[in-house]
C-alpha cells in the first residue's frame, strides 16, 4: 500500500491549511460576530428593478 | 465606461452559466432515461456502438455531475460571491473563459465518450487533453473566485463563500493526484495512470468520494446556506452552527472513500478506517441538514404557496436522508449485503436527484427573473407542478432501487444446507425487470420536470431585458 505514503501525507498537508485558514479566520475576527452577517445577506436587496 | 463597468456586477456570466444548467440538465437527464430504458430492453439501439450502454452511462454521469451541476456551481458561486462581497466579479474575461472554456470540456466529453475514448477511472473518464483543459479551467474559476473575494467591500467573509472556496480548492487538489498519468498518443487519444493494482482502486476511491464531499455536497452546500435564506427571507436559523459545520465537514471529509473497496485487497485497517471516517461524517451533516430547515421556523406557511421553496426544503430532507444511508451503508455488515447492488444505485440518485437536483433547480428558479429583470418567473404553477412530478419521480427512482438492492442481496447470498447457491445470477436479473420498469418511469418524470422548467425558463427570458444590477455600496460612493 505504498500509495498511503502519498495520500497520508497529503491529508496531512491539507489538514495543516485548513488549520492555518482556520487560524487566519479566527484572528482576523471573521467570527466575532456570529448574528450580524446572517441578516446582512437578507438586508441586500437584490430583486430586480 | 470604466465608471460602468465598476458600478454594476457581472450578471452576464452568472445569466450564461445559469441558462446551460437547465440545458444541460435535460441532456444528462435524457442520456440517463435512455440507459434506463436499455437496461430494460437489451435491444434498445443495439448496432450503434456509439450509443451502447457502456459508453452512454459515463456520459450521463459526466453530463449531470459535471455540465448540470458543474454549470449551477459555477452561476450560483458567481451571483453569491458577488452579492455578499458588494463588488464585480474580479477579472471579467477569465471569468468569461471559464464559461467558455467549461462548455468546450463538456462538448469534448459529449463527442469523445460516445466515440469510445476512456481514462477507464470513473467520474474522470475524460482522457487527457480534456483534462488538462479541466485544470486550466478550474485555475481560472479560483482566480476569478478567491479574487473577488479578495477585493471584498465587506469585512466578512459569508460562510457560504467558505463552501464554495473548499470545493474549488479540493476539487483541484483530487482531480490533479486522481488523473496523474503517461499519454502515450494524442490521436486516438490515449494514457494510462501511474497507478496500479490496488493502489490504483485507493486513489480512485479517494477521488471518488470526496468528489461527492467536495463537489456533491461542499459545493452545494453554498448554494443553500446562501439561496435557502434569501429564498425564505430570513436567515440561516444558526449562523454559528453554519461555521461549525463548515469545519467539521472539511476537517473529517477526506477519508470515507476506502468504504467503497470494502472486501476487496484494501488492508482491513484501511477499510474500517473509511468506515469510522464515514459514520463521523453523519454529525457535520445532520448539523447542516437541521440548520437548513429551521430556517423556516416560524414561517412554515411559506411552504404552501412558494414552490421554490418547498424545492430547497425537500432537497435539504433527501439530503438528510442520504447522508444517513452513506453512513449505513459504509458499515461493513450492511455493505456485505448492499454492496454491488441496485440498492448503491438508488442511494446515489436520492442524492443527486433529491439533494443536488433539488437545490440547484431551486436556486435556478430564483437567479432566473433577477437575470432578464423579472420580479418572478413567468409561470409559479409550472413550479408547483415540476415539483411535483420530480418528487414523484424520485420516489419512483429510489424506493425501486431499493427494493431490488435489497432483493439482489439476499438472492446473491442465499444458501442451500448443501451450501450450494440458492439463486443464479440471472434469476437475479429476472427477478429485478419490473423494477427496472419503475425505475424509467421515475427518470421520465424527473426529465419531464425538467422541460417544464425550460420552458418556463424560455418565457421568462423572453421580452425580459438582460440586466446588470447596480452594486448597491458602490452607488452612494459614486454620488
Amino acid at each position: 500500500m505504498e500509495i498511503l505514503y502519498l495520500l497520508i501525507p497529503l491529508s496531512l498537508v491539507l489538514v495543516l491549511l485548513i488549520a492555518v485558514a482556520f487560524w487566519w479566520a479566527v484572528r482576523s475576527g471573521q467570527f466575532d460576530d456570529f448574528e450580524g452577517p446572517a441578516h446582512r445577506i437578507i438586508a441586500d436587496d437584490d430583486s430586480a428593478p | 465606461m470604466t465608471s460602468s463597468l465598476t458600478a454594476t456586477f457581472n450578471y452576464k456570466v452568472v445569466r450564461q452559466f445559469a441558462i446551460m444548467t437547465v440545458v444541460w440538465g435535460i441532456v444528462g437527464m435524457l442520456v440517463g432515461v435512455v440507459i434506463a430504458a436499455q437496461l430494460l430492453w437489451p435491444e434498445f439501439l443495439t448496432g450503434i456502438s456509439w450509443l451502447s450502454y457502456g459508453r452512454l452511462r459515463p456520459l450521463h454521469t459526466n453530463a449531470v455531475i459535471f455540465a448540470f451541476g458543474g454549470c449551477a456551481l459555477f452561476a450560483t458561486s458567481y451571483y453569491c460571491v458577488q452579492r455578499t462581497c458588494q463588488v464585480r466579479l474580479f477579472c471579467g474575461p477569465l471569468a468569461s473563459f471559464t464559461f467558455w472554456g467549461w462548455q468546450a470540456v463538456i462538448l469534448l466529453a459529449a463527442i469523445t465518450l460516445p466515440m469510445g475514448f476512456t481514462f477507464g477511472k470513473e467520474y474522470a473518464e475524460l482522457e487527457w487533453p480534456i483534462k488538462l483543459l479541466i485544470a486550466v479551467v478550474w485555475v481560472a474559476y479560483a482566480i476569478v473566485f478567491f479574487g473577488t473575494i479578495f477585493l471584498r467591500k465587506t469585512p466578512h467573509i459569508y460562510v457560504a463563500n467558505w463552501f464554495y472556496g473548499a470545493f474549488i480548492l479540493t476539487v483541484a487538489i483530487l482531480h490533479i493526484v486522481n488523473s496523474a498519468g503517461v499519454p502515450v498518443s494524442l490521436w486516438p487519444m490515449k494514457s494510462y495512470p501511474v497507478y496500479a493494482g490496488v493502489q490504483d482502486a485507493m486513489v480512485q476511491w479517494w477521488y471518488g468520494h470526496n468528489a461527492v464531499g467536495f463537489f456533491l455536497t461542499a459545493g452545494f452546500l453554498g448554494i443553500m446556506y446562501y439561496f435557502v435564506p434569501k429564498q425564505a427571507g430570513r436567515p440561516i436559523y444558526s449562523y454559528r452552527l453554519s461555521v461549525v459545520h463548515f469545519w467539521a465537514l472539511i476537517f473529517t471529509y477526506m477519508w470515507a472513500g476506502p468504504h467503497h473497496l470494502h472486501y476487496t485487497a484494501l488492508p482491513d485497517w484501511t477499510q474500517s478506517l473509511g468506515m469510522l471516517f464515514s459514520l463521523v461524517l453523519l454529525a457535520p451533516s445532520w448539523g447542516g441538514m437541521i440548520n437548513g430547515i429551521m430556517t423556516l421556523s416560524g414561517a412554515w406557511h411559506k411552504l404552501r404557496t412558494d414552490p421554490i421553496l418547498k424545492f430547497m426544503i425537500v432537497s435539504l430532507s433527501f439530503y438528510g436522508m442520504s447522508t444517513f444511508e452513506g453512513p449505513m451503508m459504509s458499515i461493513k455488515t450492511v455493505n456485505a449485503l448492499s454492496h454491488y447492488t441496485d440498492w448503491t444505485i438508488g442511494h446515489v440518485h436520492s442524492g443527486a436527484l433529491g439533494w443536488v437536483a433539488f437545490i440547484s433547480i431551486g436556486a435556478i428558479y430564483y437567479l432566473v427573473p433577477r437575470m432578464f429583470g423579472k420580479s418572478e418567473m413567468f409561470s409559479t404553477r409550472l413550479i408547483t407542478a415540476h415539483f411535483w412530478i420530480a418528487t414523484v419521480g424520485v420516489v419512483f427512482y429510489i424506493a425501486s432501487m431499493w427494493i431490488a438492492g435489497v432483493m439482489q442481496g439476499l438472492m446473491w447470498r442465499a444458501t442451500n444446507p448443501d451450501g450450494t447457491l440458492t439463486y443464479a445470477f440471472v434469476e437475479g436479473v429476472k427477478a429485478t425487470y419490473p423494477f427496472y420498469a419503475i425505475r424509467l418511469l421515475g427518470g421520465v418524470l424527473f426529465l419531464v420536470g425538467m422541460l417544464i422548467m425550460a420552458y418556463n425558463v424560455i418565457r421568462t427570458a423572453g421580452g425580459g431585458k438582460a440586466v446588470e444590477a447596480p452594486i448597491p455600496s458602490a452607488a452612494p460612493a459614486a454620488a
